[in-house]
């Protein structure tokens, strides 16, 4: 039985298409961030104690251990700078919830910012690679070996959370560790929750070194858990809750 | 007969050329020798058969950061059921080649592998003053 | 094979300007090989204000290639016969803008090398991987459809029947790059100045009044410069479509203006009061919205006044201020105004570096030549007939 070329492209054209199709459904039917963990997993969040942490302090401890321990650069031009952990005045972390009767009392306290870790991150849902995912316990990870810099991430955020190496970082640390690696210029990074050190059983780097304790961190999904306690006891915010986020950082007023 | 005088200087630079492998060995005193390796001193076996880790250390590598950047698989077990941490500077370059400079870059600059652009973010152990964290 | 022979002969001017843009290609490359060596560290970018120049151009240029519709559907479907000649320009017009748009994506990644990644690593609910695939099908699809019809042309055959369905295709297909485009902004919690429903159809309608722009001025072009004649009709028509898209542009504009400015919602007026009053003392963006505005309004007027919009003199004026009143509104305006004020309300000021400026310049001298080469091959084709 002869058969044109014509009809044999035609063929071949259709069968490929239909494979393509059928992959492309079974994709598109996985893909998406991932569902909200099960009550049984954990999910690993952050208390922060905003009458512990002192209002207008000079105190740094939580953001020099967060530095010492991953290598982060200190760049001197505030447009380049890349901080994962950093203080800001109340009133720039929650903004317009002020008014002239109100912004007395605020005035002059600072508190310690970084990556929420959120729930629902618009960060992983906008990244074409996947360099940025959502761990199965809560963690936004950033895999700099994936990432292609296109900051989209960086676009996505609606807390600022995220930091571009605009060049190398490698000339502004001051002490370099061999115990995590640095990054180099052309890739996103953000606090990483110190997934490293949790894999070995211990708490961030920022929680251990606060020395008035106002930060503590543990298992959102534990009801017995510290921060969960602290929850239940006292009155907490969040940055920009109404956003969907479902951020992990927990601040009590 | 201009020609000739042409088509000769042509020759001679094509000749030149052609033998530039040959005489520029010469000049740069290449050597068949191989790269002199410092194998490491502590560490005994290796994570995989050295015919495999010479030909493919690099898949090796590939697996262990897929599997411990994106699955936290955080440690290996080899063929001859020793487990080892997976971690490029504690573990490949801490425990065992502690001498990335006369180990690893000898044969990479022997290859002329300019490929491995690991070392723009690990950091190499020896070039840090060791610092217990806080 | 593809024609570029006709591409390799032509008048001194012609190659002046050849050489002209590959000394401007070489000179953007140059100062890109130092932004690869060193880091987007010399662009004026910053951490508050992370995309700037560069996605500002891909933004503008989308537009542009999406609006070669826009004389695709009337030909094609609504049997307009005067746009009979110029199908092919548009079509052109759209292969060289979507190459430029994604070389304007490359120059802005911190590691370019690594744009595979993108298709390595397929992630579906990413509108950026959406994006690329978009871009990547209408490329496609207009060279293929350029050169079939064009090479038919030469031949002096019909062109393929097949050839139809890639035309209709390319029709919603235009609609839906630029609206993937909008949609990378659209959807962003934290940016409440691009958090609009009506971005996709601003994108659109700004789209379908700068594309025809450019598509009159490069037809008055090759009036003056070859014996090739787009007809005074299809120019005219052109200049309807710009009348109608750019009223719609603008009208959209102001809808975006009343809902913010009724009501009064601090986070959403900051950022329209950054762009045309200014913000912390930073105005430096003021004066060029307001340029946007002055330049828009005017070629608006131009254009609605048939007299003035028949006059050979004003039309080419209109637009050019078409363009580059949407040129700063939808590239610098719409994404500088996205990020600034910041998350945390800081107020950033971005301008551009002069590194920027030149890498912008060569993608543009690349541009430029893409369509200098196609089209000196179609007036070649055309006139030898």
């Amino acid at each position: 039985m002869k058969i044109t070329r014509k009809e044999f492209l035609r063929i071949t054209g259709l069968s490929v298409a239909g494979a393509g199709a059928a992959k492309l459904v079974r994709a598109i039917g996985v893909a998406g961030p991932a569902p909200p963990s099960s009550v049984s997993a954990k999910r690993w969040g952050m208390v922060i104690d905003f009458q512990r942490c002192r209002p207008g302090d000079d105190c740094d401890d939580c953001i020099k251990a967060c530095r010492l321990a991953h290598n982060i650069p200190e760049i001197p031009e505030r447009a380049h700078e890349v901080k994962w952990v950093w203080k800001e005045r109340y009133e720039k972390v929650f903004p317009f919830q002020q008014s002239d009767y109100t912004r007395r009392a605020y005035q002059g306290h600072v508190l310690p910012v970084l990556c929420n870790q959120c729930a629902q991150p618009a960060c992983v849902r906008v990244c074409p690679t996947a360099a940025t995912w959502k761990r199965e316990d809560g963690v936004v990870m950033m895999d700099w070996h994936r990432c292609i810099g296109c900051r989209y991430c960086m676009a996505a955020c609606p807390y600022g959370s995220r930091s571009f190496d605009w060049e190398d970082p490698r000339p502004y640390i001051k002490h370099l560790t061999a115990d995590f690696p640095t990054r180099t210029k052309g890739v996103v990074e953000k606090c990483n929750f110190c997934e490293e050190r949790l894999a070995n059983g211990r708490a961030p780097a920022c929680v251990e070194a606060c020395r008035q304790k106002a930060i503590v961190f543990g298992d959102l999904n534990d009801e017995q858990s510290p921060v969960r306690q602290l929850l239940r006891a006292r009155f907490s915010i969040q940055r920009q809750p109404e956003l969907g986020t479902g951020p992990s950082i927990f601040y009590l007023v | 007969m201009r020609d000739r005088v042409l088509i000769g200087l042509a020759l001679v630079l094509f000749l030149t050329l052609v033998t530039y492998p040959m005489w520029h060995a010469v000049y740069a005193r290449t050597t068949a020798a191989g790269p002199q390796l410092k194998l490491p001193q502590t560490a005994k076996t290796c994570v995989a058969p050295v015919a495999f880790m010479r030909a493919s250390h690099m898949k090796l590598l590939i697996n262990w950061r897929e599997g411990a950047v994106r699955d936290h698989r955080l440690e290996y077990t080899a063929y001859d059921g020793e487990k080892y941490r997976v971690n490029l500077s504690a573990t490949c370059l801490g425990q065992c080649h502690t001498n990335k400079k006369e180990f690893c870059d000898r044969c990479h600059s022997y290859a002329a592998v300019s490929g491995p652009y690991c070392w723009d973010c690990h950091v190499d152990p020896t070039t840090v003053v060791a610092r217990r964290m806080p | 094979m593809l024609m570029f022979e006709k591409a390799m002969v032509g008048s001194r001017r012609y190659w002046e300007w050849i050489v002209f843009l590959l000394a401007l290609i070489a000179l953007g490359g140059a100062f890109y090989l130092r932004q690869l060596s060193y880091g987007l560290a010399i662009t004026g970018l910053s951490r508050d204000v992370s995309w700037g120049l560069y996605i500002a151009q891909f933004t503008f240029f989308v537009g542009v290639a999406a609006s070669a519709v826009m004389v695709v559907l009337p030909y094609y479907l609504h049997d307009v016969r005067q746009f009979h000649s110029i199908t092919i320009l548009g079509e052109l017009l759209a292969v060289s803008s979507v190459t430029m748009c994604m070389l304007f994506i490359l120059v802005d990644m911190g590691q370019p090398m690594r744009v595979l990644n993108v298709l390595r690593y397929p992630t579906l609910h990413s509108i950026m991987f959406w994006d690329m695939v978009s871009l990547g099908g209408y490329l496609l699809l207009n060279a293929v459809i350029a050169y079939t019809m064009l090479r038919s042309e030469r031949e002096e055959v019909a062109p393929p029947s097949w050839i139809k369905v890639l035309v209709l295709l390319s029709i919603p297909w235009a609609v839906s790059i630029h609206t993937v485009t909008a949609f990378l902004y659209s959807g962003l919690p934290g940016r409440t100045f691009w958090l609009t429903a009506i971005l996709a159809p601003r994108f659109l309608a700004s789209a379908f009044a700068s594309g025809p722009s450019l598509l009159i001025l490069l037809c008055l072009l090759l009036r003056r410069l070859t014996r090739f004649d787009a007809g005074q009709e299809a120019i005219q028509k052109l200049g309807v479509i710009v009348a109608y898209a750019m009223s719609v542009s603008i009208f959209f504009v102001l809808l975006e203006m009343f809902t913010v400015f009724y009501s009064h919602i601090p986070e959403d007026l900051e950022h329209f009061r950054y762009l045309y009053v200014g913000l912390d003392g930073d105005r430096h963006l003021a004066a060029w919205m307001w340029v946007s505005v002055i330049t828009g309004v005017a070629a608006l007027v131009i254009l609605l006044v048939p007299r003035l919009r028949k006059n050979a003199v004003l039309l080419p004026l209109a637009a050019v201020l078409v363009i580059a009143s949407l040129w700063i509104e939808k590239g610098m305006g719409l994404i500088v105004g996205g990020f600034v004020p910041a998350p945390f309300g800081d107020v950033t000021r971005y301008s551009p570096t002069l590194p920027e400026w030149l890498i912008v310049l060569g993608v543009w001298a690349i541009g430029a030549l893409m369509i200098t080469v196609f089209y000196k091959i179609t007036v070649s084709v055309r006139e030898a007939k």
